[in-house]
């Protein structure tokens, strides 16, 4: 059973308040969440690495907040890193051999700003390798087992990330969302995860997976966690060309007033009909239904939306991707960095980067590789890659369209719950469909929100409920998202999360 | 390669590929690949359906434009940083096998 003085059951911005307060050292927080680690993960494998220097840091913020330092308000809490950001102090592989054992130079922006506000890195959590794939088992590293029932998926690429929150491993995580990394984790794992509006926050020392697409975002418990995070890590990097020079707004702040709202009269919830699919799992679709009645309860107006080229997301997204990892992953040559293989009997430069990516790249990162080197062959590059860029354009339309209608737009986070470990490892197709949800916002750079909407009443696993908003619309999604939050908890009398197995 | 069917994803097509990508695959992976690739490509192709000659491409999700910094040293990686994570290298250079093979 939790005990209810348990420092990992809290939530970070209630830890936060003991920290500040001083009930609670950073040295204690960090100690307790490395001893629930300690204690799990050899059950849930959200962790690649862990963390060596953690209590130090953490008896350094202990001593600045002694000091009298004002130090922001997550400093001190513990935070697990997904292992595709660069971490000047931890191995960082993206789940590949190819960077098995690879210290980077250099500190990824996002993790450089966690440690500026006072985060404490804890560790780096697994993944698809490269970020490529919904399940985790394309971690060259072995799978993330889902802490709701460790036979099955934890979600993918984040799986790692999500399993940490939903495990009380971490009440923060980081993650990155190229098609869903963040968003379907957080769905079949019973958390919250953000996919940012494209270049909200820098990908400066991400490791690059399809580079218009990707976007580094907070994972966390409550939705309130994920604005504090969001709101270290968010901003201008003059060091990522394609991070916006903007100012935003606090999204914490946003958060507290959904949480705070006494109706949504006014605001009108589009639901995309091609996203409320009839081929959905039941439960999924009865409890979004029920979310929706709970919504239009509290003032909400529902309207549906046609978003018609929505059919078309997942063909081009898998035409997009491929192409620009190919290109992003030349990097990976034997040269600079990472694994070398010589072939035997030697071989030139060549020889020897062909031996190299083929000893160190697993199935899925080889199968997108050559996808992509065929999407954008001459030839074929008009036929698949300009055609999958004319679908963006059209896909983006459609938002536009819906968004003249309503103000968020809401769909399940994912079409089921959390599947069996090698249920549709042999077949790729299957694989990508799980996505079919969270990639137009991708495609369209909005930004997209998934929370828990409940259990599934026919497996009792979690599902979630995705909110997107316009681009720079972020703060939007807290609001909207903390208000159904709370009438959500008002209704089970509990978090969600709070009804994970125990597993200690 | 057949007439009808220029875009056959075939063994041979697999095999160029891996050699432009610079990944060394066996036969068993080229042959499993382009059942693979085939089945993937058929359902990808679904795009071409609505990619008329009057919808513009898109590249980028948010459009950006002339993205300049000024021209001017800025921090970079000691010789001793970016040799760090090298295979192999000779304290101020990596180091590689034969650029050129012995045809050449």
């Amino acid at each position: 059973m939790a005990d209810l003085n348990d420092l990992t059951r809290l939530s970070a911005s209630e830890l936060a308040t003991k920290l500040s307060s001083g009930e609670v050292s950073s040295v204690e927080a960090t100690q307790a969440h490395l001893d629930r680690i300690a204690a799990v993960d050899d059950k849930v494998h959200a962790f690649l690495h862990v963390s060596a220097d953690a209590l130090a840091n953490a008896k350094r913020i202990d001593e600045r907040r002694a000091a009298g330092e004002s130090l922001g308000e997550l400093a001190g809490v513990p935070v697990a890193v997904k292992d595709v950001l660069c971490t000047i102090d931890m191995p960082t592989t993206a789940g590949s051999k190819i960077l098995e054992g690879w210290v980077p130079p250099y500190d990824a922006t996002p993790v450089a700003k966690l440690r500026a506000a006072g985060l404490i890195p804890l560790g780096k959590t697994n993944m698809d390798e490269f970020a490529m794939g919904s399940s985790t088992e394309h971690s060259a590293y072995g799978p993330t087992h889902n802490p709701w029932d460790l036979d099955r998926i934890p979600g993918g690429s984040g799986g790692g990330s999500a399993a940490a929150v939903s495990a009380f491993e971490a009440p923060l995580a980081l993650g990155s969302d190229t098609g869903g990394s963040i968003r379907q984790p957080a769905s079949v794992t019973g958390s919250v995860g953000v996919k940012p509006t494209y270049g909200g926050v820098s990908r400066y020392g991400a490791i690059a997976l399809a580079s218009s697409l990707d976007q580094v975002g907070p994972v966390s418990r409550t939705v309130l966690d994920s604005a504090l995070l969001h709101d270290v890590i968010g901003g201008w990097d003059p060091r990522d060309s394609t991070s916006l020079n903007e100012q935003w707004p606090s999204f914490a702040a946003a958060a507290r007033a959904g949480a705070a709202a006494e109706s949504l009269k006014g605001l009108r919830v589009g639901v995309i009909k091609q996203l409320d699919s009839p081929g959905f799992q039941a439960g999924v679709s009865q409890r979004f239904h029920e979310a929706l009645q709970l919504l239009t309860d509290f003032g909400a107006e529902i309207v549906e939306v046609d978003a018609p080229h929505f059919e078309y997301a997942v063909e081009a997204y898998y035409l997009i991707l491929p192409a620009e990892a190919s290109s992003n992953l030349a990097k990976f040559d034997s040269v600079r960095f990472g694994l070398r293989v010589t072939p035997e009997g030697g071989g030139t430069v060549e020889d020897v980067m062909a031996a190299t990516r083929e000893a160190g790249f697993g199935d899925e990162v080889k199968r997108r590789i050559i996808l992509g080197t065929y999407a954008l062959s001459a030839g074929y590059y008009d036929a698949y890659y300009g055609s999958a860029q004319k679908v963006r354009t059209l896909i983006q339309r459609d938002f536009a369209a819906a968004f003249e209608k309503a103000d968020v737009l809401v769909s399940p986070s994912a079409p089921t719950t959390a599947f069996k470990l090698g249920e549709k490892l042999e077949d790729p197709m299957a694989m990508y469909l799980n996505d079919v949800t969270t990639i137009p916002a991708n495609l369209a750079g909005i930004p997209g929100m998934g929370l828990p909407m409940g259990l599934a009443p026919e497996d009792g696993l979690p599902t979630g409920f995705q909110i997107m908003a316009p681009a720079r619309g972020d703060a939007r999604l807290y609001e909207v998202g903390a208000t159904l939050e709370r009438l959500l908890e008002q209704q089970w009398g509990h978090t969600l999360p709070s009804q994970a197995p125990s597993l200690g | 390669m057949t007439d009808t069917n220029p875009g056959a994803i075939t063994s041979e097509v697999v095999s160029h590929l891996a050699s432009l990508a610079r990944i060394a695959l066996t036969t068993d992976e080229i042959e499993k690949l382009t059942g693979e690739l085939g089945a993937i490509v058929n359902s990808v192709a679904k795009v071409s359906e609505v990619a008329t000659d009057d919808v513009p491409a898109t590249s980028h999700p948010i459009p950006l434009s002339n993205v300049f910094r000024a021209d001017v040293p800025g921090v970079t990686l000691t010789t001793e940083q970016a040799l760090a994570g090298a295979p192999e290298h000779d304290g101020s250079r990596f180091a590689v096998s034969a650029i050129l093979g012995e045809e050449q």
